[in-house]
């Protein structure tokens, strides 16, 4: 559909010493199955280009596969080719069991980018980002301040955070708080 | 705060990550158990000074649970391992006994 | 007088010149100043009054320890009482003003308790506001609460306008503590690769040694700290930050650091704190020492300070507290001050040595400067008022019989040094007692014990015990390599810097000085500064059998000020232990907790404050629902439509309005947040039928059944509709604040008990906008809209298909939970907004109207609906709702079965729902009780109900209420009382829950 819109409708907040912005609605699906089935994996491969190994993430331009849990991915296309996808899922591991629920519309995409994205991130996650220890590749969950969260880095300094959709606003709060002018930590 | 290593997705997190879930390895009874068997099932937990076996989930993060052993006393981490399982595997007993030697907990040492 | 010396100080050489104001009075400054070294150059030694006696106070210290010089720092939204002028450094426009004083800092009217301290001893306030019992409220409380405190508290109304701050940061090793064994210990730990954090809490790498002086392989301190700090400038694996303190250490090594960012600069954008909260593998604590006082009278007098402090201010900041300097000391480093102050051609009148011995090496150089040492000496009285005139010279040993008096402005005194422990203890790091240099230093054979079972906190330098360069240099050097090579790191040596060896003289414990001082000489002799105690409060507490150190620490309040006895701590548990004849090891300290010094609860909050003080889940229609007169009601995190009011319209009202029209015409609730869980697998069905009370297996696809959810002990924990989709599929909804729990809930038991289940759950809660459609003229908006039929006979009560309604892909569900006709349709969650208000549009016709909670809950009452957290409150079973038509009594097990046959659970006489009606039609309180004559157990009255649900309905003009009774069910008809606040009685007429539609035809159209 045409009236369809994302939590924030691509808000921006580019005065800080990051820039955060909200990205469209992006195509996700949560795919629950044994991560070992090799019906599972080319069905994954022949989405996202790549399987994704523990806590990494497989990218090829808008597609891709995200480790969230021992038997959990999340699948990303684009948000018009969800249904599609599911439907191809569900012919291709036929007989296994497996669940794939679309969840584009449950969630809210941001990136934080700029050289002092890493600050901004470090500022709100119980995690290592430092240079050495967070890198292009890598996928967490953990949580952004009080809500939980996932992200990854898209390029050396840039990271795309995904939260659910009812916080879409909190997160973008958040993160412009924690990029605002002033605050550079420069420890990374 | 603790840091406890998650068994399942392999991070190394702190507390904030978790949720604890109290005591590991119970025994589940329902229809057919005496009053005092469920009660037991239901209320009686261990609280030991030392040795602990502890189940934790993954809550800000992969989602699963695990079990830690775990001493109260001084906050040492023996080591984590799957909750898919009825004892702790050997390895953990292994890693308790180097270091609590002669160490009981339940029925399990 | 106190004056700006000619000859400059390291901090303030070169700084531009900056003005303050202090009560009112506009005084200069130099960039690089303190406030504190600031009043000094302006000659303010009087900076405040004590606590309890409102004595004039100066300042003592020049660090953190400081126990005076307290200030309430700023303006009104900027406020903050109880500021240490030591630490806060000096910026154009600073405003401070000092604080307990009443009309004014000169003459305050408290001072008169100074001459009532023999009738204010310790435990006064516990002794004196006993008796009678009656004043306590109307007399003693008031007077305690005016004379409590120190600053004073910020205006309720005040904001604070600046931002704070965390920052999560990671390392192999830290080092708190910038001195020069810090810097040392970080360049040797950095030398083995691993990664480092180097922490200082002032502005200033090289802590005393610039100051004190020495050399370290053939340099001069200062110079030496400069190269080192400047090698690790250079150094990629290590974090160098000042002005940030290691304000504890807790559990696996976690430290808060707290930063000050902008308390220097408050014009510079940017958050005022940033709180660090730091990892570390190995933490070292190089944290120094801080000089002791003595206990000898008028050691209070504004102008006694620490030795070393007088030295720091006019090295630092070229900054002379006084023109003549009396030194009073049990060891050597004292002499320093003397030389230095001599040096800059001040006066220094004596050293006093308590020593009958005396000094070292340094004694004789001051003796070389002519300056005259009294060995074996004390001082017996400082003579003064608001500030030191003079001192009576005594004979240690003796009584206190003067021998002469020496006219001086300032004493500089040294009781001798302790390692500042804290950052060691708080994770329980033990202390051992080092009797050559009286005082407790870190055990190094019992640190705190990580997560790994191993010490994870070393200590290096002075914090360590080693007071001289040539002992901690190595220390610090060898602590580093050691927490590096601890770390992972490499076996690297590196170059252990030797410091110049001196020839010092060893310490005495002076506790009291002089030795046998009289009562009259010991009741001047203070140990706590910031809470007023004295060496014979201590004393008395003893003799009335405080003698545990935390007795008699809470007794005297000793060590309790926000100081936390920096100062005074040693001195009054040594006053103690002598006391009570034993060794100080044995009296023990009390126990260090963080933070180190106070930090800011602006910092502690971090950024959670304003908009993002806690997060607020929104539904899709959060805008259209604010645009369209929501009044909010917050349901969890979410935020949920109470009632929508039309212009003028009151809340009372607008749910009335909502009310009528659903069940008339047409409402629309906006039920997003309700949960969804996707529930798909071979076991499926088994798994629901374990998880629900009711039997869900059986449940053919296309069709929906309530269903209610208990917990292991048989307690309702949620209920909702089950739809199945397909074979293996079901989609189970939650309440609004179940969905996350119940997710949880059924991963628990998935993957903690029935772990060979194929079942496999999905959260798509937020996936879905759904809409509630109400009313007679449901039917006739979704046909209007087009699309699927959703005819009687295409989609049935309690049933669910999919299909289109107005181009829209939408699940729509026949279920209800008004009693009306009624459709839940879920769209995607991104265009749930452009599906309401196609909704709204095609339903102008038919009446369409927007409806809140409230509506929900008053057409569910009327309904007899029980609603999961009114109706139930975590004690409640199906049984006592009267639901035993959805226990299933063909399944064998499910979760809450078992424990619905236990005694108490079968109780004949447990509270059960029944509907109740007023007599006098007006609304029941939520929670009162139905009570009847008699009192139990306790002595309270008896009861026998309460009520859980409670409306106004405008279908019915009355109040209608849900309750648990006593036997309710079999009581209808009769009337019972429940008692309002104040004690008027309501009388209620127990009813049938259900009173609209009682036979259920509506909905069923």
């Amino acid at each position: 559909m045409s009236n369809a819109v994302s939590a924030l409708q691509g808000a921006s907040y580019v005065d800080g010493i990051a820039d955060v912005t909200e990205f469209g609605l992006r195509g996700m699906i949560t795919l629950r199955g044994d991560l070992s089935d090799k019906k599972l994996i080319k069905a994954v491969k022949s989405i996202a280009g790549a399987m994704p190994g523990m806590r990494s993430i497989a990218l090829e331009e808008d597609d891709g596969a995200a480790w969230m849990s021992p038997d959990e991915l999340l699948l990303m296309v684009p948000h018009g080719d969800v249904a599609s996808t599911i439907e191809g899922l569900s012919k291709s591991l036929a007989g296994t069991h497996f669940l794939a629920a679309d969840v584009s519309d449950a969630r809210a995409v941001f990136e934080v980018s700029g050289p002092k994205a890493r600050d901004v991130m470090a500022k709100l996650a119980p995690v290592d980002f430092a240079n050495s220890a967070f890198e292009k590749g890598m996928f967490r969950r953990s949580r952004l301040a009080q809500v939980p969260a996932a992200f990854w880095m898209n390029e050396q300094d840039a990271f795309t955070v995904v939260c659910f959709r009812s916080v879409a606003q909190y997160m973008f709060d958040l993160l412009s708080v924690a990029a605002q002018p002033g605050s550079e930590v420069d420890a990374f | 705060m603790l840091i406890l290593n998650c068994p399942c997705c392999g991070v190394s997190g702190e507390e904030t990550e978790y949720h604890a879930g109290g005591e590991a390895h119970l025994k589940r009874h329902s229809i057919g158990s005496t009053d005092d068997q469920f009660e037991e099932y239901l209320f009686m937990r261990e609280n030991p000074r030392g040795v602990h076996l502890e189940r934790w989930r993954h809550n800000n993060g992969c989602g699963k649970w695990f079990h830690a052993a775990r001493c109260t006393q001084t906050l040492e981490v023996f080591g984590t391992y799957s909750a898919q399982t009825y004892e702790p595997p050997k390895e953990i007993k292994d890693a308790i006994s180097a270091k609590r030697p002669g160490w009981t907990w339940r029925t399990f040492s | 007088m106190s004056t700006r010396l000619k000859t400059g100080g390291r901090f303030t050489d070169g700084g531009e010149q900056l003005s303050f104001d202090f009560n009112g009075t506009t005084m200069k400054g130099v960039a690089g100043d303190t406030l504190a070294s600031a009043l000094l150059a302006n000659d303010q030694m009087l900076v405040g009054r004590s606590f309890k006696y409102h004595r004039p106070r100066g300042i003592v210290a020049s660090g953190g320890e400081e126990p005076n010089a307290l200030f309430n720092m700023g303006g009104t939204n900027d406020f903050e009482p109880n500021q240490r002028a030591t630490v806060t450094e000096l910026f154009d426009g600073l405003k401070v003003a000092s604080q307990n004083h009443w009309p004014s800092l000169e003459f305050d009217v408290g001072a008169i308790n100074t001459h009532l301290s023999r009738f204010l001893p310790a435990g006064f306030y516990y002794k004196m506001f006993l008796y009678p019992r009656a004043f306590w409220k109307h007399v003693y409380e008031p007077i305690i609460r005016k004379s409590a405190g120190l600053g004073k508290a910020p205006r309720a109304e005040d904001r604070d306008p600046d931002t704070y701050e965390h920052f999560y940061f990671f390392c192999d090793v830290m080092v708190v503590g910038g001195g020069i064994a810090g810097l040392q210990a970080a360049k040797a730990a950095a030398l083995t690769g691993v990664k480092v954090l180097l922490v200082e809490q002032t502005a200033h790498w090289g802590g005393r040694a610039p100051v004190d002086g020495g050399e370290v392989d053939g340099q001069s301190a200062g110079d030496y700290v400069d190269a080192l700090v400047a090698e690790l400038a250079t150094m990629d694996n290590v974090t160098m930050r000042t002005r940030l303190m290691g304000a504890g250490v807790y559990d696996h090594g976690y430290v808060l650091g707290y930063e000050r960012l902008r308390e220097h600069t408050p014009e510079v954008a940017g958050p005022r704190h940033r709180l660090w909260r730091i990892r570390a593998a190995q933490i070292i604590t190089a944290t120094g020492a801080i000089e002791r006082p003595i206990s000898f009278a008028g050691n209070d007098i504004p102008g006694v300070m620490l030795a070393a402090a007088v030295r720091d201010y006019a090295v630092n900041f070229g900054v002379s507290v006084g023109d003549r300097t009396v030194v009073v000391t049990n060891n050597d480093d004292a002499y320093r001050t003397g030389i230095t102050l001599k040096g800059l051609g001040l006066d220094v009148p004596c050293i006093i040595d308590a020593r009958s011995g005396g000094g070292g090496t340094l004694a004789d150089d001051a003796r070389a400067l002519g300056i005259r040492v009294e060995n074996g000496k004390a001082i017996g009285m400082v003579k003064g008022g608001k500030r030191v005139e003079a001192v009576e010279l005594c004979s240690q040993a003796g009584e206190g019989g003067v021998l002469e008096v020496i006219p001086c402005d300032v004493v500089a005194m040294s009781g001798g040094w302790s390692p500042v422990v804290h950052l060691w203890s708080h994770c329980g790091g033990k202390l051992v007692w080092d009797e050559a240099q009286s005082h407790f230093r870190p055990d190094s054979e019992r640190p705190p014990l990580g997560a790994t079972g191993e010490g994870f906190v070393s200590v290096a330098g002075s914090a360590n015990g080693h007071m001289q360069l040539a002992e901690l240099m190595g220390d610090a050097h060898g602590a580093g390599l050691a927490a590096g090579r601890a770390t992972g790191g490499t076996s690297a040596k590196g170059h252990i810097p030797e410091g110049t060896p001196t020839s010092e003289n060893p310490v005495e414990p002076v506790w009291l000085m002089p030795q046998g001082a009289g009562y009259k000489l010991r009741s001047k002799a203070w140990l706590d500064y910031q809470n007023d105690v004295k060496v014979s409060d201590v004393q008395l507490a003893a003799q009335e059998g405080f003698e545990s150190v935390e007795h008699a620490k809470r007794y005297t309040t000793l060590g309790m000020a926000t100081d936390q006895g920096k100062l005074s701590n040693i001195n009054g548990l040594a006053i103690l232990s002598d006391a009570l004849g034993q060794p100080i090891p044995q009296t023990g300290t009390t126990t260090f907790r963080p933070p180190y010094t106070p930090i800011s609860m602006g910092a502690i909050g971090g950024e959670a404050r304003g908009k993002v003080f806690q997060p607020l889940r929104k539904t899709l229609l959060y805008e259209w629902s604010d645009a369209n007169g929501a009044d909010w009601e917050p349901v969890g995190a979410w935020r949920r439509p109470f009632a929508y009011l039309q212009p003028s319209e009151s809340v009372h009202d607008a749910v009335n309005r909502e009310v009528k029209n659903t069940r008339e015409a047409l409402g629309l609730l906006d039920a997003s947040t309700l949960g969804k869980l996707i529930v798909k697998g071979p076991d499926a069905g088994k798994f629901l039928d374990m998880l629900y009370t009711n039997m869900m297996s059986t449940l053919k696809p296309g069709k929906c059944r309530y269903g209610l959810m208990c917990s292991e002990n048989g307690f309702l924990i949620d209920d909702g509709v089950v739809a199945r989709i397909d074979d293996e599929t079901f989609l189970c909804h939650t309440t609004t604040g179940g969905a996350e729990t119940i997710h949880g809930h059924m991963e628990e038991w998935l993957q903690t008990e029935w772990w060979d289940w194929n079942v496999y759950v999905a959260n798509v809660t937020e996936q879905f906008a759904q809409i509630a459609v109400v009313g007679p003229n449901a039917r006739k908006v979704l046909e209007k809209l087009g699309g699927m039929d959703v005819s009687k006979e295409a989609l049935a009560f309690m049933e669910w298909g999919d299909g289109t309604i107005g181009g829209f892909d939408a699940r729509v569900f026949r279920i209800s939970f008004s009693g009306e006709l009624s459709y839940e349709i879920a769209v995607p969650a991104s265009q749930g907004l452009a599906f309401w208000e196609a909704l709204m549009e095609a339903g102008e016709e038919f009446g369409a109207m927007p409806y809140g909670t409230e509506t929900l809950h008053i057409l569910r009452a009327e309904k007899g609906f029980i609603m999961i957290g009114d109706e139930t409150d975590g004690t409640v079973i199906p049984q006592d709702l009267n639901l035993q038509w959805a226990l299933s009594k063909k399944k064998e097990d499910y979760l809450g079965k078992r424990a619905h046959q236990r005694s108490h659970m079968t109780d004949p006489d447990r509270w059960k729902l029944v509907g109740l009606e007023t007599l006098d039609k007006s609304v029941l309180p939520d929670g009162a009780y139905a009570v009847e004559d008699g009192v139990n157990a306790n002595g309270q009255r008896n009861m026998f109900g309460r009520v859980t649900s409670t409306y106004y309905s405008s279908n019915l003009e009355r109040g209608i209420a849900m309750g648990l009774v006593k036997n309710g069910p079999g009581r209808v008809g009769e009337v019972i009382d429940f008692p309002k606040e104040g004690g008027a009685i309501i009388k209620a007429k127990i009813i049938d829950p259900v009173i609209y539609d009682k036979e259920g035809a509506k909905p069923n159209v």
